[in-house]
């Protein structure tokens, strides 16, 4: 069968919402567009748990110490979903880590935010994973079955997540003058940074065509971030913070909230490396991972010296 | 797809039985170096919210699958043989609980 035969069913497939898996055939691009895509969302758990193990030894109490330990190990645990997910598609683990230490790979620029105050720990869970659960709840519907499945599995988990850092501010803002104050600064350093997760507008962003078309992603940056302004706003009414944006006001024939301009030359500034924490991010991956390798080689070690032993008894048996 | 090496060990298939009864099901794969290893992961991957009863792990390789391109002519057999549903067979009128 030809490539542009195989290209129609290929499409005909998606328009039916039959899910694409891994042995299927595919288009290259399809490929290379789900491999970074997946990999990606997958840096992004686990450099997200960098900003967050920076509270764990200060957390205020022994409930908030196991609550943001479960945290981070479920921010792991979704890491190494999206690994397998992302490894169907033929690359290997090492090719992926290899790409993000290299900075070939990018993750959610979110993370190169410092997390200076316990409030961060609110604003992270309330706002980085809300905006985050908007994205994933559409993506449980993306074409590529095990990328939809590792959705799945992950927006059970997140809920908990968004709960859990959302009490951390409305505790706070219930709290002591500082303690408010505290928790509202976290929301002003944190909000613009959130609602620019979604990624560019529609209209600057290269790579929805192809996503759109072939249903990877199925709704757009800009109907996304609606969402979560949305959702969100009246959240903030409810602990009595107040969203750092003049501009925000109830559109009633849009039934949405109008908002203001994102700043983003601030946003590619920290995309392309410029960020408080890029450098300290990396780094930390890097060396955590060295500190690993001998972990690694003793694993494979002992695996392959099991493997001579159980050889050795088959022949002393034969 | 076979098994990619790196120096992660090799990937394993996670399956698991949610509650007795059920039939296990496939949950994701882990990386491990040998089996006892595959479990633990397995576990503390997929069931830490009680998910599960008992959990089957399988390497990769071994593995057999049919090829989503051969479906056609793979699955065919069973085609045309109507007489093995039970919408098949004609029941008189006025015939219950059959």
């Amino acid at each position: 069968m030809d490539n542009t035969k195989k290209l129609e069913e290929f499409q005909a497939k998606i328009d039916a919402d039959t899910k694409i898996e891994p042995k299927d055939w595919m288009p290259e691009d399809y490929r290379k567009h789900l491999q970074r895509q997946i990999s990606q969302h997958a840096h992004s758990e686990v450099i997200g748990m960098q900003p967050e193990g920076n509270w764990i030894s200060r957390a205020p109490s022994l409930r908030a110490k196991v609550v943001l330990l479960a945290k981070i190990q479920d921010e792991a645990g979704h890491g190494q979903y999206l690994y397998s997910a992302a490894e169907t598609l033929g690359k290997s683990r090492d090719e992926f880590i290899e790409e993000l230490q290299t900075e070939k790979a990018k993750y959610s620029s979110i993370f190169n935010y410092p997390t200076l105050t316990w409030a961060d720990m609110g604003a992270v869970g309330w706002l980085v994973d809300g905006a985050a659960i908007v994205n994933q709840v559409s993506l449980q519907r993306t074409s590529y079955g095990p990328y939809s499945r590792a959705m799945v599995r992950i927006c059970k988990e997140e809920s908990f997540h968004q709960r859990q850092g959302y009490e951390i501010m409305a505790h706070m803002a219930k709290g002591t003058p500082e303690q408010k104050a505290m928790a509202q600064d976290a929301l002003n350093r944190f909000w613009w940074p959130s609602i620019m997760m979604f990624g560019p507008h529609d209209s600057d962003s290269p790579n929805t065509g192809n996503a759109v078309k072939w249903r990877i992603k199925r709704e757009t940056n800009d109907e996304l971030r609606q969402k979560f302004i949305d959702k969100t706003v009246g959240q903030a009414e409810v602990i009595g913070l107040t969203i750092p944006d003049p501009d925000l006001k109830w559109n009633e024939t849009r039934k949405s909230y109008d908002f203001g301009k994102m700043n983003w030359d601030e946003f590619w500034s920290v995309v392309n490396g410029n960020g408080p924490c890029n450098r300290q991010r990396l780094k930390h991956h890097i060396a955590a991972h060295k500190n690993g390798e001998w972990v690694r080689k003793a694993a494979l070690a002992y695996a392959a010296k099991q493997k001579e032993i159980q050889n050795l008894k088959l022949e002393i048996r034969n | 797809m076979s098994n990619i090496k790196d120096s992660q060990g090799d990937v394993w298939e996670v399956f698991v039985q949610s509650k007795p009864g059920l039939p296990h099901k496939h949950a994701g794969s882990v990386h491990a170096t040998d089996k006892e290893m595959a479990l633990q992961n397995a576990r503390d991957m997929y069931t830490r919210r009680n998910e599960g009863t008992c959990i089957w792990v399988v390497p990769l390789d071994a593995i057999v699958s049919s090829l989503p391109e051969d479906s056609g002519s793979f699955f065919d057999p069973s085609d045309d043989k109507a007489y093995r549903h039970p919408t098949h067979y004609v029941m008189p009128d006025g015939a219950k609980h059959i």
